[in-house]
């Protein structure tokens, strides 16, 4: 069994509640930074773990502390990212909605090393009911002097509130976070200056994600060094991953980083294998904008080395033969899966959700589509996948912010590794989804 | 804010006149909008619509959405651009419930597509339509994070989830036996459904 740091306690009756989470040894990062650490320490102990942001982009997130502008008589913010939209990727609804306290004891600590008086949760609207359940944890810390004024009669002050979305994937992208809790449209800015020098009402403003901000009260409990001991050269700690389609068990898994992809899809601890005796066709790694590998290059490197759950392993090779380990949204499709379909859907997502600010993108990934639904409707034509490929290429690089990547390298991975697939269905005009008996199953259950 | 703004629906100023929360409703706003410093209640915005959407029939009429203007001191046009811009804002009247089902990848490798359908020929709409009763609106959705338990649909507040044929039928026919307007803000969600 891996050691799990954030959600060992999943499964403890109530643990949702404040004293329940206490009597399992919660809030003690609070108590320990805010009585015996100064917050340059607790920053210290943050880049002394090597821990990178959870939320896809993995930047260490000591270095983006170290990184807020502290001019005098400006307020300071944190601001959660919980906006959690990637494709695959459900893990922070899982943390909140089973052990918030675990976020709010991460929002004080951070807070309190960043010296920000207030907080903001900024949780995707569609997550309202765990809007609710955090809410509901914060009252509790609050009457238990958690939050407020002095906090645990220390001289640490500090509000925290949740704020909830309205329904827009682009609101994950930090500075289109940041728009969206000024109440206004998701088009992220333009960078820079950054948000650590001007985020929130254009004051210094820290985003992290949810897993991130959590991993900050085992770090400060167990200290950076012997956080740093968990994991595999730059990968350090452990990350939550969510794991979705044709495995036979779906969830969340707390993995330590270092494990194999082979260990993750087939033991009995993870996924536990493909469903109904399928053969593993394809992976989608760090949720829906990460490059799709194959099978053979999902458990092993192009060198032929065990492919492992860190940064690292899972993009060697580059975009050739490699992918990311993105948000943790691992995505595993059988034999029978249509990649092409598969793509459609991620091809549909992301021009529902551009945000429309950038030509490329508004565009392109329209474009590409149409295209797609082409190829599902048996009238597309082998000159297509070539025009797919070239209106990828024209988006990535060419926008304001990484949504046009994450929609162009789903088809560049997809057109790399499956291109038969694609000419396969337009040399026979006809798209046949073999899949579909395989689902009615389930559903007719 | 006229039709040339909002672009489908007239502006109607006998009902502007009418439209006023409740003062349950209106202690939700105050409380949302003391989250913020001075000054900075447009933040308020995106949760204060939602409470003016549950309050007002489940959708954001231009009446609607000018008296949330004038509550948050700001012009009508910013509510607007929001409005326009989150999926999770209603723009025309719907149905008491609205079905989102949600159709990304991991939901449809387990069934989202065959999920919608059976909803389309139970309750005899397409996708986008309501039901002659207005109980039912049917929508399909992006990533609603329940990749794990797909497939799903999210009714309001409530996620629906691990769906099969039957557990339809039984969320359907709860609903329509409740036949009130679920909104997003709830509190009674039925995940367990």
């Amino acid at each position: 069994m891996g050691r799990k740091l954030l959600i060992h306690n999943d499964k403890v009756p109530n643990i949702h509640t404040l004293e329940v989470y206490r009597a399992h040894g919660g809030y003690a990062s609070v108590e320990k930074a805010l009585k015996t650490m100064t917050p340059d320490q607790v920053t210290d102990e943050v880049k002394k773990s090597g821990l990178r942001g959870r939320g896809g982009a993995g930047f260490p997130t000591g270095l983006k502390w170290s990184f807020l502008a502290k001019p005098e008589g400006v307020p300071r913010y944190l601001v959660c990212n919980a906006d959690e939209s990637e494709p695959g990727t459900f893990k922070d609804r899982y943390l909140m909605e089973h052990i918030p306290h675990a976020l709010i004891e991460g929002m004080i600590t951070s807070s309190y090393a960043l010296g920000a008086k207030t907080s903001y949760i900024y949780i995707r609207g569609e997550y309202f009911y765990v809007a609710r359940i955090v809410e509901n944890a914060i009252r509790e810390a609050y009457a238990a002097g958690l939050l407020g004024e002095n906090i645990l009669g220390t001289n640490f002050s500090h509000d925290c509130y949740v704020q909830v979305g309205g329904g827009a994937y682009i609101c994950g992208e930090e500075t289109a976070l940041l728009e969206s809790l000024e109440g206004k449209r998701g088009n992220p800015r333009i960078k820079p200056p950054f948000p650590a020098v001007a985020g929130l009402w254009g004051c210094p403003t820290v985003v992290n994600n949810v897993e991130t901000i959590a991993a900050v009260c085992p770090i400060v409990n167990m200290g950076g060094d012997e956080y740093a001991k968990i994991g595999v050269g730059k990968s350090t700690g452990t990350k939550l991953i969510s794991a979705s389609g044709h495995i036979n068990k779906p969830g969340v898994y707390e993995i330590e980083l270092g494990i194999t992809v082979e260990d993750f899809i087939y033991s009995e601890e993870y996924c536990g294998g493909i469903r109904n005796g399928k053969k593993l066709k394809a992976v989608v790694a760090g949720g829906s904008s990460v490059p799709i590998l194959p099978a053979e290059l999902i458990l092993k490197t192009a060198k032929g080395e065990p492919r492992l759950m860190t940064y690292e392993s899972l993009s060697d090779g580059g975009f050739q033969t490699g992918t990311m380990l993105g948000s943790g949204g691992f995505i595993a499709m059988d034999e029978d899966t249509s990649i092409v379909k598969n793509l459609f859907t991620f091809a549909r997502f992301y021009h529902h959700e551009s945000c429309g600010q950038c030509s490329p993108c508004r565009e392109g990934t329209g474009w590409m589509e149409k295209i797609l639904k082409k190829f599902l409707n048996g009238t597309a034509n082998e000159s297509d996948v070539e025009l797919l490929w070239d209106i990828q290429s024209k988006i990535e690089g060419k926008t304001i912010c990484p949504l046009g990547e994450a929609a162009a390298w789903p088809v560049a991975a997809a057109i790399r590794h499956f291109k038969q697939e694609f000419l396969d269905i337009a040399k026979s005009k006809k798209f046949i989804d073999v899949s579909h008996y395989n689902r009615l199953n389930k559903i007719t259950a | 804010m006229g039709s040339q703004v909002h672009g489908t629906q007239e502006f109607n100023k006998s009902k502007r006149a009418e439209i006023k929360f409740s003062e349950e409703a209106m202690a939700i706003v105050k409380g949302i909008v003391s989250h913020y410093p001075e000054g900075k209640q447009k933040s308020a915005l995106l949760p204060v619509l939602h409470v003016a959407q549950a309050e007002f029939g489940g959708w954001l009429s231009p009446e609607v959405m000018d008296y949330v203007a004038e509550v948050l001191k700001i012009k009508p046009i910013e509510v607007f651009e929001v409005a326009s811009f989150y999926t999770m804002y209603n723009l025309k009247p719907v149905g008491k419930c609205v079905l989102e089902v949600c159709q990304t990848s991991s939901c449809w490798l387990n069934g989202a597509e065959d999920i919608v359908k059976y909803i389309e020929k139970k309750l005899n709409i397409k996708v986008g339509e309501t039901t002659k009763d207005g109980m039912f609106t049917l929508k399909t959705a992006e990533c609603l994070g329940s990749c794990g338990t797909a497939p799903m649909l999210q009714c309001g507040a409530s996620y629906h989830e691990n769906l099969t044929y039957a557990k339809v039928d039984t969320i359907l026919e709860t609903y329509k036996a409740e036949g009130k307007l679920r909104s997003y803000t709830d509190l009674d969600y039925k995940n367990t459904l």
